[in-house]
């Protein structure tokens, strides 16, 4: 924090607008360059939390998927806790269950 | 120098009006003054101006339209410049060319123009679609202005993703219309702000300079007289590093003197 942003804490005022501009920079381009419409994004998600969620229990809460964009790459990264593996429903028995852990997708 | 050796680059931004045009006339006309061989080949069909900004208008006979046809010789179309004979327009013809005019008809005058130049700089039009795709066609490597605003940032970002899934490389940028005293209080997106969101190495930065609006007036570019106005140096800078010379970057912040710099350093110092 600079001695700028206090002071316009104190007197209420705006923050400066370069660093609305960079987020919304961030935010735009990393839309623009995986070219997914919100609304895929969002149906992806679900059907990635849907499939995940076959094998394990995940926290939907905590579970989050976006995508991020670092030097030109825009990955999608899920980030998902999970509570316990489901047991298996093959002959095989059911596996202990797992401490919760993040899976990165 | 042979033809095999001459560089062809796209001069390109997507958004209009960033200084596409004005760059590649004064980067023209300052590797000219370097002793290379230069040629500017307007790209630019629907909109052209890049004659305007040379002061060539005038004297434009055949454009690129005759050539592509068989009409003309490329020496003929070609126009010299006045003052600065290593320097040669190729003109854009008439918009309706935009109608059959395809990305091979672009290499092959371009081809013809290098054969006899150690540069091609080629000005692309704005936008992303067809005559912009003509101008990549014709290049294999690319200088990407932007100025430090969210739309010509996003708007090079589409470019830039272009160029590299047509494999046009090297792509470097220059960033235009820098305010160093908007920067210091942080309401413009800083050099390095640009830099990491495009992640293109810098090949230069231009202050603000009214000087622009004047020598465009004049149709005599700033690097023609070796006016010493800061974008004046700024693009002769680039052209020194194109050249592969290497030229230290002004630092924005250090272009201010006097007590309100000081001022506005000291409310930029991080106290936590």
């Amino acid at each position: 924090m600079t001695l700028r942003d206090v002071i316009n804490k104190l007197l209420g005022r705006q923050a400066n607008s370069a660093g609305t501009a960079r987020q919304r920079l961030q935010l735009v381009l990393a839309h623009d360059r995986s070219d997914l419409n919100p609304e895929l994004l969002q149906q992806m998600r679900r059907e990635i939390l849907e499939v995940v969620s076959r094998y394990v229990e995940i926290d939907l809460e905590e579970g989050d998927v976006s995508l991020a964009t670092e030097d030109r790459v825009t990955a999608l990264v899920a980030n998902l806790p999970i509570r316990r593996a489901r047991p298996i429903v093959e002959p095989e028995p059911a596996s202990e269950p797992l401490s919760p852990e993040h899976l990165e997708v | 120098m042979t033809a095999a050796s001459t560089r062809f680059i796209l001069i390109c931004s997507g958004k209009g009006g960033v200084g596409k045009t004005t760059l590649t006339a004064n980067l023209g006309i300052a590797l000219a003054r370097q002793g290379a061989r230069t040629a500017v080949l307007d790209a630019d069909f629907g909109l052209r101006n890049l004659d305007l900004l040379l002061g060539l208008e005038n004297r434009i006979v055949f454009t690129a339209q005759e050539v592509l046809a068989g009409s003309c010789r490329l020496e003929q179309a070609l126009v010299k410049h006045k003052q600065e004979q290593n320097l040669a327009l190729l003109p854009a013809g008439n918009p309706r060319m935009l109608e059959w005019l395809t990305p091979d008809d672009m290499r092959k005058v371009a081809q013809m123009v290098g054969e006899h130049a150690d540069f091609v700089l080629i000005d692309a039009p704005a936008g992303i679609e067809g005559g912009f795709r003509n101008a990549m066609a014709a290049a294999s490597e690319a200088i990407v202005v932007t100025t430090p605003e969210v739309s010509a940032v996003r708007d090079a970002d589409r470019v830039i993703g272009l160029l590299n899934s047509e494999g046009v490389k090297p792509i470097q940028l220059v960033l235009n219309r820098v305010r160093p005293r908007m920067m210091a209080n942080q309401e413009m997106l800083t050099v390095d702000d640009v830099t990491d969101i495009l992640a293109l190495p810098l090949l230069g930065l231009v202050l603000e300079d009214e000087q622009v609006i004047v020598s465009t007036n004049r149709g005599e570019p700033l690097t023609l007289n070796g006016t010493n106005s800061p974008a004046a140096r700024a693009y002769a800078n680039v052209a020194r590093r194109v050249l592969g010379e290497d030229v230290e970057l002004i630092d924005p912040s250090k272009e201010r003197k006097g007590l309100r710099a000081k001022i506005s350093r000291l409310m930029n110092t991080k106290i936590f």
